[in-house]
């Protein structure tokens, strides 16, 4: 029997905005304040990913090691060599982009305790642009044997998702967004490699969502309530392992599952769920995202309207798969 | 302490031993590098008898010294010499690169067998050897950390990423070979990318950094010994040899980089390789 998880006040008007590298940031000060085998690395960007916090706490257990992302994988590997459990950061782009070689050479071949906490991915980047828009990353490193791939939906599970990199063996990555978004979670939360998490449910269609893209598919499912559209919310922050008990029993109980992320669908997180639908459950499907194509500048709040992932748009394709189902 | 007669006799008997392995294993394999790995073979066999402090009894202790072969490909020889030092059977040398084998074409990390790290794509070793030293000082363990590397593995940009990093932190445990034979895949090195001078750009990064005859058994053990006494900076040994040294028809030649002996060609190297060296 699944349960409703217990969100935070989202709808009343308290909502919180914190971004997910923030969080990430004090997940790991206090992990590593437990745990002496944790070591940071950062690729000059402590500041912006949120690693400075545990340099200033920790010196002699982190390592800045200048911009030089390739370098800084492998010699992660070499440190977890050592018996340490190494936490590597920088920006997605160059984490899983200019260390995707290193990252499955020297640390998914051997199998290695590096965990890749990757900051600023997706388009809520925002002004930085095409260059800085990593749009790739979830593809990239769940396509790597061995390597776990969490994306978490906002601070309370970024928290948790840095819980569970530290106590899962072997490489894990952790995708995490620059901009402040809403505490979906109530603090109580605790998120299961392997698990999804029902937000909201509903039988005319599924909105399975990871990232910011969760919040957007809650106020999503608000906007069908009200044109009498039931939307279950499922959240997906754990690509690899992922849910599949959950998709299919979503897939049989809606009929329909529309994806969201902020980021590519080929490789993403509506492949990952497509494959779990074709193989157990095959009903129609949708998937928001980027559809081969680079971002643009703008705000954060732009680019997800332009692009098909604010809540509006969600709700008027989410309609147009229920459409579907019925013919 | 110098070596003695004795023990420079030896350790070339060893390397003779190895480079016999090399193209024996090359052989059954019907596939492989044998080039590379026979040119190694005299430094190999020093580092590996002389000085790496790794046995069959420490193989899992934390403070054991560790090896990485940045230039993966030429691993005939590295499994040679563990086997010489008693950590991979010898029956299962000539499975190299079989189906089932541990022993694959490049290598994969199995500490059982000895084997520290999973290389082969150029230019990955040394960062992770450097991370090795990093956490052995950081462990405070007296272990010592020695990679190999190539002057065609030298023209990936991540082996300087590498040395700029291990320069900064002072790995003073950590220590590089590299196997300069001006041969690579395509051709002479100096034709296809000119790495220039090695010993210049160590030193220039902040190495302590020498350039010996990689086939001098004495002159490689000495370097060693001065990097051992190194307390500040990581060591670079720029060894010169002869790709294919030891047989006659594949010295200084690239087209023994990646090609294995026919029948004929295996009677050939074993009767070179027997004669009393010139």
């Amino acid at each position: 029997m699944l349960t409703i998880q217990e969100l935070a006040p989202l709808a009343t008007g308290e909502t919180q905005k914190v971004a997910t590298r923030q969080a990430y940031g004090e997940a790991l000060l206090e992990l590593g304040n437990q745990h002496q085998d944790i070591v940071v690395l950062d690729a000059d960007l402590s500041g912006s990913t949120k690693t400075g916090m545990f340099a200033k706490a920790h010196p002699g257990r982190f390592y800045n090691c200048g911009v030089a992302e390739a370098n800084m994988a492998g010699t992660a590997a070499g440190l977890a060599c050592t018996g340490r459990k190494a936490f590597m950061s920088s920006f997605a782009m160059f984490a899983a982009g200019k260390a995707w070689e290193q990252l499955r050479q020297s640390v998914c071949v051997p199998e290695l305790d590096v965990k890749v906490c990757a900051s600023h991915a997706g388009l809520t980047v925002g002004e930085d642009g095409k260059s800085h828009q990593m749009l790739e990353d979830i593809t990239l490193m769940r396509v790597l044997p061995n390597m776990k791939v969490l994306v978490p939906a906002d601070a309370v599970e970024a928290r948790e998702a840095v819980r569970v990199a530290y106590e899962t063996p072997g490489p894990v990555y952790v995708r995490l967004s620059r901009a402040s978004t809403p505490v979906v979670f109530a603090d109580e939360y605790r998120l299961e490699l392997g698990k999804g998490a029902l937000l909201r449910e509903g039988s005319d269609v599924c909105i399975a969502a990871c990232g910011v893209e969760v919040a957007e598919a809650l106020g999503a499912a608000d906007l069908l309530a009200a044109d009498g559209i039931e939307a279950r919310v499922i959240n997906l922050a754990s690509i690899d392992p992922i849910d599949a008990d959950l998709i299919a029993d979503s897939a049989a109980r809606c009929g329909a599952i529309l994806t969201a992320e902020e980021h590519q669908i080929r490789g993403g997180l509506g492949d990952a769920v497509a494959q779990v639908v074709v193989r157990s459950c095959p009903v129609p499907m949708d998937m928001a995202g980027m559809d081969g194509e680079f971002g643009q500048t703008g705000t954060a709040a732009q680019l997800l309207a332009h692009y098909g992932l604010d809540a509006a748009s969600l709700a008027q394709r989410a309609k147009a798969l229920v459409q579907r189902k019925g013919n | 302490m110098a070596l003695t007669r004795d023990r420079v006799e030896a350790l070339r008997a060893t390397a003779r031993d190895v480079r016999e392995d090399i193209v024996r294993m090359v052989h059954a394999a019907a596939c492989g590098h044998p080039g590379g790995p026979l040119g190694m073979a005299d430094f190999m066999t020093t580092l590996f008898m002389e000085h790496l402090d790794l046995t069959p009894e420490n193989r899992h202790a934390e403070d054991r010294d560790r090896f990485v072969l940045g230039n993966g490909h030429t691993c005939a020889g590295y499994y040679a010499l563990l086997a010489q030092k008693g950590l991979i059977p010898r029956e299962e040398l000539m499975q190299f690169r079989k189906m089932g084998s541990p022993l694959q074409g490049h290598p994969h990390r199995n500490l059982e067998l000895g084997i520290d790290f999973s290389t082969g794509s150029l230019g990955n070793g040394l960062s992770v050897a450097a991370g090795m030293a990093l956490g052995a000082k950081l462990n405070g363990w007296s272990s010592r950390v020695y990679c190999a590397s190539s002057d065609g593995e030298s023209q990936e940009g991540q082996i300087w990423e590498a040395a700029t990093s291990a320069a900064h932190w002072g790995l003073s445990n950590l220590t590089v070979i590299v196997d300069f034979n001006d041969i690579q895949i395509d051709g002479r090195m100096r034709d296809v990318m000119d790495v220039r001078d090695l010993r210049a750009k160590y030193s220039a990064f902040g190495w302590h950094a020498v350039e010996i005859d990689g086939h001098d058994v004495v002159a490689i053990d000495h370097a060693l010994r001065e990097a051992k006494a190194e307390t500040e900076r990581p060591s670079a040994i720029i060894a010169r040899t002869t790709i294919g040294k030891g047989v006659s028809f594949m010295e200084d030649k690239s087209g023994w980089h990646g090609v294995a002996p026919n029948d004929e060609q295996l009677a050939q190297a074993l009767e070179d390789l027997a004669a009393p060296a010139s």
